[in-house]
């Protein structure tokens, strides 16, 4: 279909959940190509979240291979090599509960550059990521107590950029937030991707906002993912991105 | 649309109402600012605006659910429902003023009987460890005084008001879908019959399914003459259930209208809820730039005025609310009327 030789992020025939004998998902297959952005709809409890997990090498399927730019995942979670932990970028629903509260915003964002071995640049890294987010001045010295839902969010998305992933995994990023802020999000990934080309599985229950910002929306069984996804192909209108956040 | 017009008789009747938050380092967080709306029975009041922009704040000051911190001006007069005053003559009806009941009156004849709280994340609000047939069968007792068969019957029927499936009631909130839990907390808060339902973001996190039905129950029962303040930054959801729309900016009420105007033609008149709702994606998709004041650090004219595109030299001052609107410069350009909604205009 595409003339790019693998899909950034391919999922082929993927069986996952928490309990070996009722698993939520059955056999689900998903490609997302290069400079893609697919939107992964369905009910809440239908697995979608599940899915994006796996994507993101968080958590180990009972069957099935993901391929991250056409290479098999060789490992889960802390046990992933680096350099395809390193791949994906995930945003979670959130933020309160994916962000460490004894960081402040400035490293929280610098956390994976630390991690990283690129010490030496992380500041000016950490800098340039918040300033494309739209943090600035005192919100980076703060900690998350001390900051909104929105900001923190913020800083999170900055996170997850911080090591120019190929793959950006966002699940339900949008979800706690209001009109402005998810507009304000939207377009941060949206920059992003245009600058780097990376693909995109956004997750989510919003068909209005999932249809507007991605190339085509894929949706996932009700019947607790026992069935394939019926992935419909649909061209939906992107989002006039042109405006930088903040 | 259906408000009851020929003699308007609020439930709510809230005044310039502010909360101030006295912080370690002696400085103030201004979170509610002279706060003024009506809410009669029979009507949605959705309140909308931004995260952080004092919502939530103005819910728990009128539980009186605040920190000890926090310092509370103005007043929120509950009147009781006409269908319980005698038709006699005035003085049947006294108010009682939400900001000065002490923490017993509040405990033992408002929370829960006059006032009904639909929380944020229900999960979180039923206790885990207990079923919620227990705890729904709690509230009844404490709330109804009634004991064995009769409390197991107005159990069932509470449950069943809030379309809470009988065959659950023996499962622990872990146990339970999202939507589910929404209804356990939903039939919790209409057990005690309370004339006004406070419901704080009631549909976050819930699937656009569930929140339109979510919110279309939470109709029904204003429908059978509850008042319902609706808090939410979900403007779809407000969209389909408010009569009126409030919305909130840095603590400050800035635009209160009738819902089909604000929604529809022709639209919102103070800029900023003209921006938030041209961030929706079925709209314009862009959002407002900036990000909201720091609280603790509000500037003294127009708090919207540092983001606002029609910003002039007059918006140093603070604007006064006007027809619904505290703004200088409100949006009044021409716009067309087309069902498509519109595109261009706003930015002037």
């Amino acid at each position: 279909m595409t003339a790019a030789p693998h899909p950034a992020l391919e999922l082929r025939e993927i069986t996952a959940g928490y309990q070996r004998r009722a698993p939520v998902l059955r056999q689900v297959s998903l490609s997302v190509h290069e400079g893609e952005a697919v939107g992964l709809l369905g009910p809440s409890g239908c697995g979608k979240s599940t899915l994006a997990k796996v994507a993101a090498l968080l958590h180990r399927p009972y069957a099935g291979t993901v391929r991250i730019g056409g290479e098999a995942a060789r490992g889960w979670r802390h046990r992933a090599p680096r350099a395809q932990r390193t791949a994906v970028g995930v945003v979670f629903q959130q933020p309160r509960l994916a962000a460490d509260p004894r960081l402040t915003l400035a490293a929280l964002i610098a956390e994976p550059l630390r991690a990283t071995v690129r010490a030496a640049e992380a500041a000016g890294r950490a800098a340039e990521l918040a300033e494309a987010v739209g943090l600035g001045g005192d919100l980076l010295g703060r900690r998350p107590h001390e900051v909104s839902d929105g900001q923190l969010q913020r800083a999170c998305l900055a996170r997850a950029l911080a090591l120019r992933p190929r793959v950006l995994v966002c699940d339900e990023m949008t979800a706690m937030l209001d009109a402005s802020t998810t507009a304000a999000l939207v377009a941060v990934v949206e920059d992003y991707r245009r600058r780097s080309g990376a693909a995109l599985l956004a997750v989510g229950h919003d068909r209005t906002l999932l249809e507007r910002w991605c190339d085509r929306t894929v949706e996932l069984d009700q019947q607790s993912g026992t069935r394939r996804c019926t992935a419909a192909l649909r061209s939906a209108p992107r989002a006039p991105a042109d405006t930088t956040a903040g | 649309m259906s408000r009851p017009s020929e003699t308007f008789r609020p439930l709510l009747r809230v005044r310039e109402l502010s909360v101030r938050f006295r912080t370690r380092g002696g400085r103030d967080i201004a979170a509610v600012s002279e706060v003024s709306f009506d809410l009669a029975a029979g009507e949605c009041l959705a309140l909308v605006g931004e995260s952080g922009c004092g919502k939530s704040v103005l819910a728990s000051a009128l539980l009186g659910l605040l920190p000890a911190n926090a310092r509370t001006s103005g007043s929120a007069l509950l009147h009781h429902p006409a269908r319980d005053a005698a038709p006699g003559p005035a003085g049947q009806d006294r108010p009682l003023d939400l900001l000065a009941a002490d923490e017993a009156t509040l405990a033992r004849t408002v929370r829960g009987r006059r006032v009904g709280l639909v929380p944020q994340s229900p999960a979180a609000h039923l206790t885990p460890v207990r079923t919620v047939g227990s705890q729904l069968a709690e509230i009844v007792r404490e709330l109804k005084g009634l004991r064995g068969k009769e409390l197991a019957e107005a159990t069932l029927a509470a449950a069943a008001r809030a379309a809470f499936p009988a065959d659950h009631l023996d499962r622990c909130p872990h146990q339970l879908s999202g939507g589910l839990a929404q209804r356990a907390a939903t039939a919790l808060a209409l057990v005690g019959d309370a004339p006004l339902l406070l419901a704080d973001e009631p549909t976050t996190g819930l699937d656009r399914e569930l929140v339109e039905r979510t919110v279309d129950e939470l109709r029904a029962h204003t429908d059978d003459g509850r008042g319902l303040l609706l808090i939410t930054h979900d403007l779809p959801a407000a969209e389909r259930v408010a009569d009126r729309v409030a919305v909130m900016y840095a603590g400050r009420l800035v635009e209160l209208a009738e819902a089909g105007p604000f929604f529809g033609a022709p639209g919102p008149r103070h800029p900023y809820a003209d921006g938030l709702l041209a961030a929706l994606p079925e709209r314009d998709f862009v959002p407002v730039p900036g990000m909201p004041p720091e609280l603790g650090d509000l500037p003294d004219g127009c708090a919207f005025a540092p983001r606002c595109a029609r910003a002039g030299a007059e918006c140093a001052q603070l604007p006064v609310p006007s027809d619904g609107v505290a703004c200088h410069h409100p949006v009044t350009t021409g716009r067309s009327v087309s069902a498509s909604g519109r595109r261009e205009g706003s930015t002037a």
